[in-house]
């Protein structure tokens, strides 16, 4: 295809989808499926047929909407509505009439109204199975701007430029990693795309790729010109069976149109992209251990420096980066890196995909600016917590994170500012607690994990969390004292400082971080033998020991 | 390959590009505590014993895998370091079960050696007392998970050096474990040579050779770089 | 195998092709694995068993794996965990003794809207309970 075949395919679908009478968008994310969205969907289509509106009504699947407390949702064109928790004897409805008015979804709503959507601007307008869905909607214009207009270090320029971070927690600069990758004297790199979304409660990146998959693969490929990469490689967890099937279906539709592969727009540049599937392994979400794991060897982090830039993916300069980062990347080439700029913070540009979870009325999938404050994102978007019940905790950052309390509800979401209360920005959990969740017992949950996770390699690490745990557990079950804790604080050091990798150096952050904001309840624990949140079960018989252990 | 100079605790030493600090800091007789570190074989920053700490950067750093640089300034053995070789060694210690006073390598142990210099009377942390086993099924060498400090030095040797690859890993994090072959006896072991270069290289009494007394039990571990420099670079040294 | 040129890198994604084929990894299908390969027997055991994705025993007829994310544990997923280890008789990542049942937990799969979720036989259950679990269970004969 050339660029000009692309705007005529744009302005074609854009056409034929504007004489329809109503194209009816399914939510079929895998949480909508799992409530049964597919059956929906086939009703739907059954109820076209019957009511002879073939080639006037159509109905397709689509990303993730956001409002997954109400699955399975669904968007009428017709009408720009909304409905949620619909049901197949809603098809008809939906197709005559534009749908059940009882069911709809205020488009209003702050849920709605105070997101900005940017990489989840096409979720609910496109069918991720379909490429000129995405065409319809710019779909890889960037790219083909980027290979007409622009020089390698241009696109560089425009990404430094935009100040986009990288969105997998880190926040290192995007545009100064592509820099870092395209000044190495190696003829040949890699791109490598980290689909490893491996915190507890995050569900961003799965999201993104069931639906909008042609978006990452775009910003992959544009990553790849201007880095001097062929090669790119897309790593996403094993559990994602949904987002891998469609990331494959995306590949081959984008190759036969030679949007990917060699000669892409007839531009001597090519571009290949490969899936590499994760076999259950959160370590493998650290970069080092991301390279090894596609190398076909166990996760086990390697030392650093050197970095991947610099030596990666069998030992050649690779640009690795979240598929978050990946999906901002089309549109600040499209628009431009001064409009990314005027979005977010100064020192945290553009927005930011939140998985909300936990006790909050609007879970689902929300994208804010940065530095938007969490009072915002928790009571006006996410409804606040259900039931009444009295906020206690939101957890950012999962495993790696801390635990935000009340007092600190009006903190910007942004890199620097989660980081001064403690917590981290992460890849975008935000799981919301209530007075019901004992924050020793989150700790201790966090903790287990990290055992479980811990590849094995460092003695930090692999021994300290499983006695950091040790400690938790027994201060869980009223057996703990203070000689314990000072332990476990001790502990918390070593494990930041020495451990080789993130995994081992941010295993700590939910234990000091409830230390720091709920050490009452840990004293609780220890000295009264009491759980005010009632979850920790005392064994009657023991005896709290007194004194050192 | 040009000349570095920089400062080690204090001292001003020179070295070559490519050495790294644990070398140069070696070759001025200047200790610093190390387990999976063992010259003659690949480097792989482990165990964390022998982090230093760097003037102008904030992170601490495996000096067996940091290269020097001119200008550099190092401190290996501030409190906070001690603290954490402390902590590193009582965690070893608690890891699996080390118990002294039946195990032929008493005395000649780098476990022990460690212990002692840091001066650890008593662990801090609660033992985890698993249940591991101990494979006697090869002739003359024996493998006690019991003592194993998972510190691979055994798996690379016999990677890097023999090239049988017999051991590697199984599992992840604490569960992890020393296998040889598919998980099989070693005595059954197809690929082994039985050169006993992992019984030498062994810092604890994971491996060992049977038949010794304890005061027959003594590794060479020095041997190592020697053959290796040898066939790498057809120099004999000593 | 030989889409990827018998590289040794290749390691893990036939791994995943050969567990889709026959269901587990057994030694003998490790040991053609290694040779054809050409890579040492203890490296693949290494590689399979450090992903928790690899099965070395044969699966149950029939898998209910829990999500043990955050937002699923504090729904209360770790009762129906216990409910059913408790049924099946066995621990989390074993098969029931007649074969019928696999009992798992699984890390967060990213259904935090549905939470708890619970994976049967590859279809995500929502909002499940323990009595969803019990008659589950009884219909597929569990005693």
């Amino acid at each position: 295809m050339t660029q000009e075949e692309l705007f005529e395919a744009q302005e074609r679908e854009q056409q034929r989808q504007a004489g329809l009478e109503n194209r009816i968008y399914c939510c079929t994310a895998a949480g909508c499926v799992s409530c049964g969205s597919e059956t929906l969907r086939q009703a739907i289509a059954d109820q076209i047929k019957a009511q002879g509106k073939e080639g006037k009504v159509e109905v397709c699947g689509t990303g993730c909407m956001g409002l997954c407390s109400r699955a399975p949702l669904v968007r009428t064109s017709s009408n720009g509505m909304i409905y949620g928790g619909v049901t197949p004897e809603d098809a008809e409805s939906l197709v005559a009439a534009g749908g059940p008015a009882d069911k709809r979804i205020d488009p209003q709503m702050p849920f709605f109204v105070r997101q900005h959507k940017v990489v989840l601007a096409n979720s609910g307008y496109v069918d991720p199975e379909r490429l000129l869905d995405y065409i319809a909607c710019d779909g890889y214009q960037a790219l083909a701007k980027a290979l007409s207009d622009m020089t390698p270090q241009e696109v560089i320029a425009e990404v430094k430029a935009s100040g986009l971070r990288g969105r997998g927690g880190a926040g290192y600069p995007t545009g100064l990693k592509w820099e870092l990758v395209a000044k190495q004297p190696a003829p040949v790199r890699y791109v490598v795309c980290n689909g490893d979304e491996g915190d507890p409660g995050a569900f961003m990146d799965r999201s993104m790729l069931e639906g909008d998959p042609h978006r990452v693969l775009e910003g992959m490929a544009i990553a790849g010109y201007a880095v001097g990469a062929q090669q790119g490689y897309i790593y996403v967890r094993g559990e994602y069976g949904l987002a891998i099937r469609r990331l494959q279906a995306a590949v081959k539709q984008a190759e036969r149109e030679r949007l990917l592969g060699s000669h892409i727009f007839e531009n001597s540049f090519g571009f290949r992209i490969d899936l590499r599937i994760g076999a259950g392994a959160f370590v493998c979400g650290e970069e080092t251990a991301l390279v090894a794991s596609i190398e076909g060897r166990r996760g086990n982090p390697r030392q650093r420096p050197p970095y991947p830039p610099e030596s990666g993916l069998w030992g050649k300069p690779t640009l690795i980066n979240n598929v978050e980062t990946f999906a901002n990347i089309p549109d600040i080439i499209r628009r431009g890196s001064a409009w990314f700029a005027g979005i977010g913070t100064a020192e945290s540009k553009g927005t930011k995909v939140f998985a909300l979870a936990g006790k909050i009325a609007n879970t689902g999938l929300i994208e804010v600016p940065m530095g938007t404050s969490l009072r915002s994102i928790l009571f006006e978007i996410g409804g606040g917590v259900p039931g009444g019940a009295a906020f206690k905790a939101a957890q950012t950052g999962g495993p790696s994170g801390g635990c935000i309390p009340a007092e600190h509800l009006d903190t910007p979401v942004d890199y620097e500012s989660l980081a001064a209360i403690g917590s981290i920005m992460g890849s975008g959990g935000l799981i919301v607690m209530d007075e019901s969740s004992c924050m020793v017992d989150v700790a201790r949950f966090f903790m287990d994990f990290c055992v479980d996770e811990s590849c094995g390699k460092c003695v930090p690490c692999r021994a300290g969390t499983v006695e950091m745990h040790d400690v938790l557990l027994r201060i869980t079950r009223g057996e703990a004292t203070e000689a314990d804790v000072a332990m476990l604080e001790e502990l918390a050091v070593l494990l930041r400082e020495a451990s080789l990798c993130g995994l081992g150096q941010t295993a700590p952050n939910p234990v000091v971080s409830t230390l720091r904001y709920f050490r009452r309840e840990y004293e609780e624990h220890m000295r009264e033998r009491r759980c005010a949140a009632g979850r920790c079960r005392f064994e009657s018989a023991a005896q709290v020991q007194g004194g050192a252990q | 390959m040009s000349v570095k100079t920089l400062e080690i605790d204090g001292r001003v030493c020179t070295g070559v590009t490519g050495q790294t600090i644990f070398d140069v800091a070696w070759e001025n007789r200047i200790q610093i505590p190390r387990i999976c570190h063992v010259g003659g074989i690949s480097d792989i920053g482990a165990c964390r014993m022998c982090l230093v700490e760097i003037e102008g950067r904030g992170r601490l750093h495996a000096a067996c895998m940091t290269p020097v640089e001119e200008g550099m300034v190092v401190r290996t053995a501030t409190e906070r370091l001690k603290r954490h070789r402390r902590l590193i060694v009582e965690l070893l210690l608690a890891e699996r079960n080390h118990v002294c006073a039946v195990c032929v390598t008493n005395g000649a142990c780098e476990l022990q050696d460690l212990a002692a210099e840091l001066g650890i009377e008593h662990v801090r942390l609660r033992y985890r007392f698993p249940k591991l086993g101990v494979d006697t099924s090869h002739e003359r060498f024996g493998l006690d998970h019991n003592r194993c400090l998972l510190c691979t030095r055994c798996v690379r040797v016999c990677d890097e050096v023999e090239g049988a690859h017999t051991f590697d890993i199984l599992g992840r994090g604490a569960n992890s474990r020393v296998i040889c072959d598919q998980d099989e006896p070693w005595g059954e072991s197809e690929s082994c040579t039985s050169c006993g270069k992992c019984v030498q290289v062994c810092p604890t009494g994971a491996l060992f050779a049977k038949g010794r007394t304890v005061a027959e039990m003594r590794k060479d571990r020095w041997f190592l770089k020697y053959i290796v420099t040898a066939r790498e670079k057809r120099q004999w040294i000593r | 195998m030989s889409r990827h040129n018998y590289a040794g890198d290749a390691l893990i994604e036939v791994l995943h092709t050969a567990q889709e084929l026959y269901g587990f990894l057994s030694p003998d299908l490790l040991k053609t694995i290694a040779r054809k390969l050409r890579l040492p027997p203890s490296r693949v055991l290494g590689v399979v068993t450090f992903y928790h994705f690899f099965s070395l025993a044969p699966k149950g007829e029939h898998s209910f794996s829990v999500c043990m994310g955050t937002a699923c544990y504090v729904a209360g997923a770790h009762e129906l965990l216990e409910t059913l280890e408790h049924r099946c008789g066995c621990k989390a990542g074993e098969t029931s003794a007649d074969g019928k049942v696999s009992v798992s937990g699984v890390r967060c799969i990213g259904s935090c809207g549905l939470a708890p979720a619970v994976i049967r036989d590859g279809k995500i259950m929502a909002h499940v309970t323990r009595d969803q679990l019990n008659a589950e269970l009884d219909q597929i004969g569990v005693a």
